[in-house]
């Protein structure tokens, strides 16, 4: 059944209650402005066309939606088609947005791009693109990540870009978004922040969702050709959630897809040991509606409000928030979360390099990890889609630790 | 005392102190410290010092984990204070505590989690029943303000909020409109912390300002020199000084030291105030 779904978020930037936007006055007008310049690039055709053409040909879309038949196989389970996102140019969807947004960032005039970066794949898309439309560069990265995801440090080096180490707080993903923010307000009217997740204050949880639609578009079109008839469950990894949405919101409609989003479970469910913000039926303890840097969603914390430190082995899901739009599909019980422990996104990374001829990112390792545990048990016929978010090469230092 | 009952009015302590300031032509010192650095004893003493020599308002920062509008000192100064163990409902009884002791206009100045955690509404009861004069929330501007600023001035407390060089003359009456007690002013963009120079465009800033609100208008972030504090003079009602007292918390070797060392660096201040303000006078 096809229902027409209502358009989130609304003028606010709200879904539901969750979203808005939550920033330093500083910072109220270029958001505005920002909104504005991408309603307009929005409805212009040359905007749609150029960024259609740099996606084909710079960055390689369409991806493969592939029959995974030896893992099938292997599970004795429903129908897996695994959407490779990974095959992209930089390795991982983050493109998608970066193109996007680089290309508004020239439409509104802004010489330089600033970025954060967790698992360092948004940073190197950032780099990319910055090189490829000729702006100047600087990424945020957290110490910690600086470390473990150090070859995605040489690339954005090589790229051009500035790699700025993060030393406050967590040294993680999250305080990389505060350092970014701060340059943002610092250098507001020259700068244009390329936020990398469908997090923030609005238009920027709507904004990354578009740009990452694609991925869901193309993959209705192509399992419909396959199989025609839609998928009964769609799995994707949640850092921010740029992926999952991405893949889930062409689908938003169609009620019949179930849409399961899979969390870092890190290695324990006490507040600290993992980034679980929507896995408590889980048994993972802390999150709460909160407001955490720009946006009011779920949010690791501590009950006096002081945001938590989190863990996972990979870098990309490692953010004690999740994006206001999965807070909202999850409380309309649209969409549904869980969470994955280190030790399993692992052994599933391994499983799909000895089945598939695919090494997978840590990350997307989630989502595989989740679907290895369920698609067994659903019936055989039916038909499954898990987004591969990104490949694994950045991670190989990490993996060989478990080989 | 039967003084300041017949001038009582449902007026905050905050417009009753600029009031003053007003009438006698002086400008108004604003003094920011984080609460709790390097803990709530010590604050209390800070308070009382930064009071004694002459601040007309404080601001009692509330540490967060995640400073995003504050340079290095302040968010050094947050991350000792959360490491001291400081939480909001401890800087409320901190709150309490000094005003069996002092009379100074206190702000309570904050990122939002820590108050949404608590609820807005207890937050403001608690807040209001201590002692608290207003609260300023660096992260919520007017837009997303409307049940804030119905919890907060339900308890009598002022809200306070922030103007920038990046708003609008719309923004600015916005913000002007939801404003009471004060007006801050961002004198630059960018995060809290010292500067060697103020902003040349801040003299324009200032009159835009001016230009939609009767309302007190404090100006802050890079303030440190008495000379900086001349310059304002004339363009606002008071200075906000605060990483440059923060930093004399933290280079300071012991309580006693930092407090000594926070009352000198406000008479200053403050005397820059005062004496820029009389130099005018004639002309004004
Ligand atoms: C390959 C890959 N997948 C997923 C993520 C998580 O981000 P999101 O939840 O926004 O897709 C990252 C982030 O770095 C990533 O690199």
């Amino acid at each position: 059944m096809t229902t027409a779904p209502q358009i989130w978020p609304d003028a606010k930037g709200r879904f539901g209650p969750y979203g808005g936007r939550y920033v330093p006055e500083t910072l109220v007008a270029p958001l505005e402005e920002l909104e504005h310049a991408y309603a307009e690039a929005r409805k212009d055709p040359r905007f749609q066309k150029e960024l259609d053409f740099l996606l084909k040909n710079f960055a390689g879309r369409p991806t493969p939606l592939q029959f995974a038949s030896r893992l099938t196989e292997h599970l004795g389970s429903a129908r897996i088609y695994i959407k490779r996102e990974d095959l992209l140019h930089t390795g991982a969807h983050k493109i998608n947005n970066c193109l996007g947004q680089g290309l508004l960032a020239v439409r509104m005039g802004k010489k330089r791009i600033i970025a954060e970066t967790g698992a360092g794949q948004h940073g190197v898309a950032t780099a990319t693109v910055a090189a490829r439309l000729g702006l100047e560069c600087v990424v945020y990265m957290g110490a910690e990540d600086m470390e473990r995801q150090r070859l995605n440090v040489f690339r954005m080096r090589l790229l051009g870009a500035e790699v700025v180490s993060v030393n406050s707080g967590t040294r993680t993903l999250k305080d990389a978004i505060n350092e970014a923010m701060r340059d943002w307000v610092t250098n507001v009217r020259t700068t244009h922040y390329l936020l990398g997740s469908v997090l923030g204050a609005h238009p920027y949880p709507m904004m990354v969702r578009d740009f990452h639609r694609v991925i869901g578009l193309e993959a209705r079109e192509q399992i419909l050709n396959v199989e025609g008839r839609l998928p009964d469950l769609l799995v994707a990894c949640v850092g921010g959630g740029s992926n999952a949405i991405g893949l889930f919101h062409a689908f938003l409609g169609h009620a019949g897809v179930k849409l399961l989003g899979v969390e870092a479970g890190g290695r324990g469910h006490a507040l600290g040991e993992h980034a679980a913000r929507m896995a408590a039926a889980a048994g993972y303890s802390g999150a709460r509606p909160g407001v955490l840097q720009g946006t009011y969603s779920y949010v690791l914390q501590t009950p006096d409000g002081q945001i938590a430190a989190t863990h996972s082995v990979s870098a990309g899901l490692d953010y004690p928030a999740i994006g206001p739009e999965h807070a909202w599909l999850a409380d309309r019980h649209r969409a549904t979360y869980t969470a994955v422990s280190d030790d399993a996104a692992v052994a599933a990374a391994r499983t799909l390099a000895r089945l598939e001829g695919i090494i997978p990112a840590l990350e997307s390792a989630h989502a595989l990890a989740e679907l290895i545990e369920r698609a067994p048990k659903m019936p055989r016929d039916s038909v499954v889609i898990l987004n591969l978010s990104g490949r694994g090469d950045k991670d190989m230092e990490i993996l060989a630790r478990y080989i | 005392m039967s003084h300041l009952a017949t001038s009582m009015t449902n007026e905050s302590r905050i417009s009753r102190r600029f009031a003053e300031l007003r009438s006698s032509g002086e400008m108004g010192l604003v003094a920011y410290i984080t609460a709790g650095d390097p803990s709530l004893e010590a604050t209390e003493q800070f308070v009382l010092a930064l009071a004694g020599a002459g601040a007309d308002v404080i601001e009692l920062g509330v540490p967060f984990s995640d400073p995003v509008a504050d340079g290095p000192v302040i968010q050094r100064a947050s991350e000792r204070a959360l490491r001291a163990g400081t939480t909001l409902a401890g800087v409320l009884s901190l709150v309490k505590s000094l005003r069996a002791k002092t009379e100074v206009p206190l702000v309570l100045f904050s990122y939002f989690n820590p108050v949404l955690q608590m609820g807005l509404e207890k937050f403001a009861e608690q807040a209001s029943a201590a002692g608290a004069d207003g609260v300023l929330i660096t992260d919520v501007t007017p837009d997303e303000g409307a049940e804030y600023r119905q919890a907060m001035s339900s308890r009598g407390l002022d809200t306070i909020f922030l103007a920038a060089p990046t708003s609008t003359d719309e923004r600015l009456a916005l913000i002007a409109k939801a404003s009471s007690g004060f007006l801050y002013l961002i004198s630059r963009t960018g995060v809290t912390g010292a500067k060697d120079q103020l902003a040349d465009e801040l003299p324009a800033l200032a009159r835009r300002v001016r230009r939609v609100t009767d309302l007190p208008i404090a100006i802050g972030f890079g303030i440190s020199l008495p000379g900086h504090v001349s310059v304002l003079v004339g363009l606002a009602d008071a200075a906000v000084v605060g990483s440059a007292l923060v930093e004399e918390i933290e280079r300071a070797g012991s309580v006693p030291a930092a407090a000594e060392a926070l009352a000198a660096r406000v008479k200053l201040l403050k005397g820059a105030a005062v004496a820029g303000m009389s130099r005018r006078e004639p002309n004004a």
